[in-house]
């Protein structure tokens, strides 16, 4: 059974998935930042890959690829670092990134070295389903990968239906219409929007992403969804390799502790 | 072979809709729509009176007397560098912002390199009374202030973009990231044939009326609609796009396209992206792109602001794989020489964009029957600067 839907069967509520970018702060801090995650509690991971133009990412997500590809991070790096990462933890990962570097590594030998090493899905923000659904769906499927798609507010009944019935593990619930990054809080706009997706009762669980950066707005998600993902005020936490350790830890609790205060 | 974009948005193996959840509204609204408002007569009517009575066409197709003589071939010049605001852009500008009207948009962002996609942009959102954001890099700002200063005597805000190499590429990353947090009210005026589609295609229809002239004036000037060359520079490609459009499914005509080989295509400084370059996705659209083994996005380098851009058009990357365009390159100093060739002959100082094109001709060989069209996208007077620097003239 594939890890995600293990962990969903296994947790339906507060589930928290950490992203960073493989390579950042420094090159070779990937397994580190991966086995601390798991230590501290994180319930899922995504590794991203770093790309020169990330569209869909905030500045601080932006500033970890430049640094993530300055310190020489690669698909075949990254691939190398976590070839015996499953003797290490446990916890399901998923990999992100654009399509571009995924292609020229190669799609079906990206999706081998996956499998190998035992990756669980990917997330690729600017694969349409239209072309995964025609070119890449039997690769990845052959390859135990799971696609995770991501649905904004902006995105209609219609097509939520039609990604649900496409997806497999989670579906990735975009907070609001913006790029990655920390915002103040959760809107009202947005609490509507959550509520919405909740009334349709979709097959597979929802995680909420962006914007969610403190134990304050991971509450909030989580009472909207069977839990959230949160990426740039974990890369902002880990902005140096010293003492990772204990800062992963610290950030973590800070977010699972239940504030109670919503 | 009919060169055609498919439901998907493909030309061959290039083009499609490579876009982030967050876009898909946006740009589904937009491929819904573009074909049926671009249909409208009243649509027809506003768009070729403005492009008359704003822009100033039909621009003229002049015989090149001087320059036919020294290259032994009949070479007219398209005058896109008589439009208003200097460049064939403008073309695309009034089109879009006409369309982002019945959209119902009140606000318009675009991206620049060179500055004349976003003067072409500032200036119908001026004339239209439109709040406009222009994207540009904040390299690119420093090294073409003058248009800055226009665009902000037209009204625009002008945002530096500081990510990455802030240039061309990462003024469209900015204006992108733009339009995913400002979904709704927006509309994203693309400057060339790239993007997801329908972009690539809307904007090569706007441009089309270059070729669309080009055959009526042929057909008066010398009898027939269709020439032996058309010769057009390429960074994106929106202008050779134009000049190609109604060529290319006539097989007799040789469409040759060129791109800035910088300093040379051994010297890593160069924006050849069909030498250099090879199948990739950058800004929604699989094209042809220059990138690392890894496939990160490699910044180009070309004299010519308006050619520095690691992809082109999906189109070109279909002409090319098909062999239906020839791709040449010409380097900053060809490029150059063939910039002040074409003032001294003709009394015609050409962007250095079009000069590109001119410096083709030294690669070309013609027969003295050929009839030669070469699309002098834009003029010069911004580029000043670099001609006075590069000096020998």
């Amino acid at each position: 059974m594939n890890r995600i839907d293990q962990l969903f069967q296994n947790k339906r509520e507060r589930i928290l998935n950490v992203y960073f970018t493989a390579g950042y702060p420094q090159l070779n801090d990937t397994v580190s930042i991966i086995e601390n995650l798991e230590k501290s509690g994180a319930d899922m991971i995504e590794i991203g890959i770093p790309f020169s133009d990330p569209v869909a990412d905030g500045p601080t997500i932006q500033e970890s690829n430049g640094v993530a590809l300055a310190n020489g991070m690669t698909l075949k790096v990254l691939f190398d670092q976590l070839k015996d990462i499953r003797r290490k933890v446990d916890l399901p990962i998923v990999m992100m990134g654009y399509i571009n570097p995924i292609i020229q590594f190669g799609v079906e030998r990206f999706c081998q070295e996956c499998e190998s090493i035992g990756i669980d899905g990917l997330i690729l923000p600017d694969l349409p389903m239209q072309e995964y659904l025609e070119t890449y769906k039997p690769l990845f499927e052959k390859h135990g990968l799971y696609n995770i798609f991501l649905i904004t507010p902006q995105t209609s009944e219609v097509r939520i239906r039609d990604i649900d019935a496409n997806s497999n593990g989670f579906i990735y619930m975009v907070s609001s219409t913006s790029t990655t990054g920390a915002k103040a809080d959760i809107s009202e706009d947005q609490s509507a929007y959550f509520e919405r997706v909740k009334q349709m009762n979709l097959k597979n669980p929802t995680l909420i992403g962006f914007g969610i950066s403190n134990a304050k707005t991971f509450d909030k998600a989580c009472q909207n969804a069977n839990g959230a993902i949160i990426g740039s005020a974990f890369i902002k936490a880990i902005n140096t390799s010293q003492n990772l350790s204990g800062r992963i830890g610290q950030f973590v609790t800070s977010i699972i502790s239940e504030t109670r205060s919503s | 072979m009919k060169v055609k974009v498919d439901d998907r948005g493909y030309y061959g193996n290039f083009g499609g809709a490579y876009i982030p959840e967050m876009l898909y509204p946006n740009v589904e609204e937009l491929r819904q729509n573009y074909e049926a408002i671009l249909a409208e007569p009243e649509f027809q009517k506003q768009f070729n009176r403005l492009l008359k009575d704003y822009v100033g066409r039909p621009t003229p197709l002049y015989l090149a007397n001087r320059l036919s003589e020294k290259y032994g071939a009949k070479i007219y010049l398209k005058r896109e560098d008589l439009c208003h605001t200097g460049a064939h852009k403008v073309n695309n500008t009034v089109g879009q912002i006409l369309l982002a009207q019945r959209l119902g948009k009140k606000k318009i962002i675009a991206e620049t390199g060179a500055g004349q996609h976003g003067v072409a942009t500032a200036t119908v959102c001026a004339l239209m009374g439109v709040e406009c954001i222009v994207y540009m890099g904040e390299v690119d700002m420093a090294r073409q202030k003058p248009n800055v200063e226009r665009m902000r005597i037209l009204g625009t805000e002008v945002r530096p973009a500081k990510s990455g190499s802030r240039t061309l590429k990462d003024a469209t990353n900015e204006a992108m990231r733009h339009w995913i947090n400002n979904p709704t009210d927006t509309h994203y005026i693309i400057g060339s044939v790239v993007g997801p589609h329908p972009y690539p295609e809307m904007v090569a229809r706007f441009q089309s009326v270059i070729s669309k002239e080009m055959k009526s004036q042929l057909q008066s000037e010398i009898g027939r609609e269709n020439p032996d060359y058309v010769i057009a520079c390429v960074g994106g490609g929106s202008n050779a796009a134009g000049a190609f459009y109604h060529y290319y499914d006539q097989e007799e005509v040789q469409l040759v396209a060129v791109e800035a080989a910088g300093k040379g295509n051994n010297t890593g400084q160069s924006a050849a992206t069909t030498t250099l370059g090879r199948p990739g996705v950058l800004h929604g659209s699989k094209t042809i792109l220059m990138q690392t083994d890894d496939g990160q996005v490699v910044e180009p380098y070309s004299i010519s602001a308006g050619l520095d851009y690691p992809g082109i058009g999906p189109v070109h990357a279909h002409l090319f794989e098909t062999g239906r365009a020839r791709f040449l390159s010409a380097t900053d100093d060809e490029a150059m020489e063939a910039g002040i060739a074409l003032s001294k002959l003709e009394g015609i100082i050409p962007a250095i964009e079009s000069a590109h094109a001119f410096a083709a001709l030294d690669q070309l060989e013609f027969k003295t029957e050929d009839v030669v069209v070469i699309n002098l996208s834009g003029r010069g007077d911004k580029d000043l600067d670099t001609y006075i620097q590069w000096g020998k003239y």
